[in-house]
């Protein structure tokens, strides 16, 4: 096996850069897109965005202290005013003059713009604002720091004890967390205060997002918050999974991201690649979700139309088959049915041997498919009346309301209206009611 | 002669006043709409259309870039208005998710632009950052067309737009057309986004469509006025912010104008009377003391 291992070994070598890239992207997002799931089912998605521009004050304080760019006291500043964003905009919000999306704005914003006027005024020193906001992943692996005679990248380690604060947290206040996110008031009257919890999500996602800027950048951070969760709510309505699947599309998507970035010759920006593949991913499962999903709303529309225009040619058929003309003709375009969904509802009729074409090119209702006609026929008239003897509707108002209702009447429903009714020989037009 | 107020000093001025006093004004019907952070994802949204047009049509080419920075707003807010539509995520979530993805999109592109270019910023980065102190005359008369529009519009539309804003689904009721009022708002709002990035900047931007209006709130109750004083607040803040600036050598002007009017959302949040901070902890405080002056005396509490 000494090949394999050279093989192993040489590939490693070939592609350090590229490893500790993708690495540092996947320990930097999958915190937050554990996050923000809270945030997501809390409503609060831009906090993430006020937090994340909220916390410039702290660092240019932080700075202007200590004088280093990289540090403890930086994350720390950056913490406080993270936390202090959130308290600040949530206080005013119970004020009760300003909405809760207008003071979350007035502060971040005011904050934001303080912390340019701070750092303006240390611009004897080099504080470049890009830096801090932008990040920047390819240079990420270059900045290593000696960890047990490994040079290690420093913000993997950073971001590997982000992750595990986040693991430890999720585990611990599980049950809290998912009260606190579904339902505050009950969290409240069963007599802990959510707030707690709350703050403590607030103070993770600061020092989350804050110690990721360095590395991933703000986009980046503010995109792993939001689009992860809100991929994994497309999906599941289970906090569990969600968390599951939010991980899954980050790392996910930090991997394709990286992948991306290389178009011939240019480099694209890893971060605002892996952003945009957090889009695609989440367009995708729009579209795709198995029960919220586009395709499958509209096939599930499709499969009720294609119903209830078979049931609607089939009346037609038995009321043309009653007053003995030969052709039939459709109201169904009250429901808006399409021609071409009319057309396929037709052809299955055929195809189910419920009606039959060969005889002169006229549709005739088959022995199985005049039962069934009977049956929608019988609910649209007992429905009629019905409608006419216990809603008191005069006779001019009953029919386009039956005409919506029979598709929806099960046999149940339709004895106990017969029943009711002590079976009525016609309905209020004078036309007969079939029987069963 | 001493010259008190330097040419450029006056552009500028008379830039950042206007765009203060048209954002005031439409940031009004957003945040009456809970839209407040709207003009922040809108604002964020059109940078890839700006970073597109520079690929396109090259450096400097400023119409183009307006125009990418509007066409691919329009596509945030129709991202928006899709997401709301036809997908279970809410309003806030939607926001945020426009935000990054749009502004991610942007910033690939920019990345190639930094490639390509070797110059690296060249224009499309004032999208981001603006540069007020670098108002020149064209700006301005660009600024004083918006603000003319916008104000023609808004009085025009004065009604239609005052009931969508209160009550969306009551005009939707009476037969208005609500979702085409609701968009020809969103469109004022990307219109004052795309006109006045350049000049300031998207954080300035999406704080005069917030603050100044979320200030006004405090003092009426009525729109018409909450209008004039959100105008007016815009203003004063643009001129006290380019002042200050001016006084302090390296102040960034941007930030200034927001902080004077994050200093008078704080005087209208404490001293508005009715709503603001102080009146209402009197008020409270005299209703304490007239209850506990009934306790003591024996009587019943009002109910």
């Amino acid at each position: 096996m000494q090949t394999m291992d050279d093989t192993i070994t040489t590939w490693l070598t070939a592609n350090y850069q590229a490893i500790w890239t993708v690495l540092i992207a996947c320990v930097c997002s999958v915190p937050c897109a554990l996050l923000g799931c809270f945030l997501l089912l809390k409503r609060m998605s831009m906090l993430g965005d006020a937090i994340g521009h909220g916390v410039l004050p702290g660092i240019a304080l932080a700075f202007l202290l200590t004088g280093q760019i990289t540090s403890f006291a930086i994350l720390i500043g950056a913490m406080v005013f993270g936390v202090l964003t959130a308290v600040l905009s949530e206080s005013l919000a119970s004020s009760g003059s300003v909405s809760e999306d207008s003071s979350l704005g007035v502060v971040f914003t005011s904050l934001f713009a303080l912390g340019l006027v701070i750092i303006s005024f240390l611009r004897y020193v080099d504080l470049d604002i890009n830096c801090v906001f932008m990040g920047n992943l390819v240079l990420a692996p270059s900045n290593t720091i000696e960890i047990l005679g490994w040079s290690i990248p420093e913000a993997f380690p950073t971001m590997l004890g982000a992750l595990a604060l986040t693991a430890i947290f999720l585990v611990v206040c599980w049950k809290e967390l998912k009260i606190v996110a579904f339902d505050p008031a009950l969290a409240k009257s069963m007599g802990f205060s959510p707030r707690v919890v709350n703050y403590l999500l607030i103070a993770l996602i600061a020092g989350t997002t804050v110690s990721a800027f360095e590395a991933v950048g703000l986009i980046l951070v503010l995109a792993v918050l939001i689009a992860p969760a809100a991929t994994a709510h497309l999906l599941t309505d289970r906090l569990g999974p969600m968390l599951g699947l939010s991980t899954l599309f980050a790392l996910s998507a930090s991997v394709l991201g990286y992948l991306l970035h290389n178009v011939g010759t240019v480099a694209l920006d890893i971060s605002g690649m892996i952003a945009v593949v957090l889009g695609m991913q989440f367009l995708v499962v729009v579209f795709v979700a198995p029960r919220h999903g586009l395709a499958a709303k509209w096939w599930r529309r499709l499969q009720l139309s294609l119903r209830i225009g078979a049931e609607d040619i089939l009346a037609a058929l038995f009321r043309a088959e009653e007053a003995g003309v030969p052709t039939y003709s459709l109201a169904s375009k009250e429901h808006g049915i399409p021609g071409w969904v009319m057309w396929l509802a037709h052809r299955d009729l055929v195809r189910r041997g419920l009606i039959d074409t060969s005889a002169d090119g006229l549709p005739k209702l088959t022995e199985k498919g005049r039962r069934l006609a009977q049956y929608v026929v019988r609910s649209h008239r007992l429905w009629e009346s019905f409608a006419g003897a216990v809603l008191d509707l005069p006779p001019d108002h009953v029919h386009a309301a039956a005409a919506l209702v029979e598709h929806y009447i099960g046999p149940e429903l339709q004895d106990e209206i017969a029943t009711t009714l002590q079976e009525p020989p016609t309905d209020p037009h004078g036309k007969s009611i079939p029987p069963k | 002669m001493q010259e008190w107020l330097p040419y450029n000093t006056l552009i500028v001025l008379l830039g950042v006043t206007m765009l203060g006093a048209c954002s005031g004004v439409i940031g009004c019907f957003a945040v009456l709409r809970k839209r407040s952070l709207v003009g922040d994802a809108i604002s964020h949204a059109t940078l890839p259309g700006v970073c597109a047009a520079f690929l396109i049509a090259g450096e400097k080419h400023f119409a183009a870039m307006l125009l990418g920075a509007f066409i691919s707003g329009l596509l945030g807010i129709a991202a928006l208005a899709a997401l709301k539509r036809w997908t279970r995520i809410k309003e806030d979530a939607a926001i945020a998710l426009v935000l990054s993805v749009f502004f991610g999109a942007g910033v690939v592109l920019a990345s190639v632009i930094q490639q390509t270019e070797g110059s690296g910023r060249s224009g499309w980065d004032a999208f981001i950052f603006g540069k007020s102190a670098g108002i020149v005359l064209d700006d301005v008369k660009l600024i004083a067309l918006l603000v003319l529009v916008t104000l023609t519009i808004v009085v025009v539309c004065y009604k239609e737009f005052k009931l969508v804003a209160f009550d969306p689904e009551f005009a939707e009721v009476q037969g208005w057309p609500a979702r085409k009022l609701d968009f020809a708002l969103m469109l004022l709002l990307l219109t004052a986004v795309v006109v006045g990035l350049p000049a300031v900047g998207i954080l300035m931007m999406a704080a005069m469509l917030i603050i100044p209006a979320a200030a006004a709130r405090f003092w009426t109750q009525r729109l018409g006025w909450m209008i004039a004083l959100a105008a007016g607040i815009g203003m004063i803040s643009g001129i006290a912010g380019t002042l200050v600036s001016g006084r302090i050598a390296h102040m960034p002007t941007g930030p200034c104008i927001i902080l004077a009017a994050a200093v008078l959302f704080a005087i209208s949040f404490l001293f508005a009377p009715e709503r603001g901070f102080v009146a209402r902890y009197l008020a409270r405080r005299r209703d304490e003391m007239e209850l506990l002056a009934r306790l003591r005396a024996g009587e019943d509490p009002p109910t």
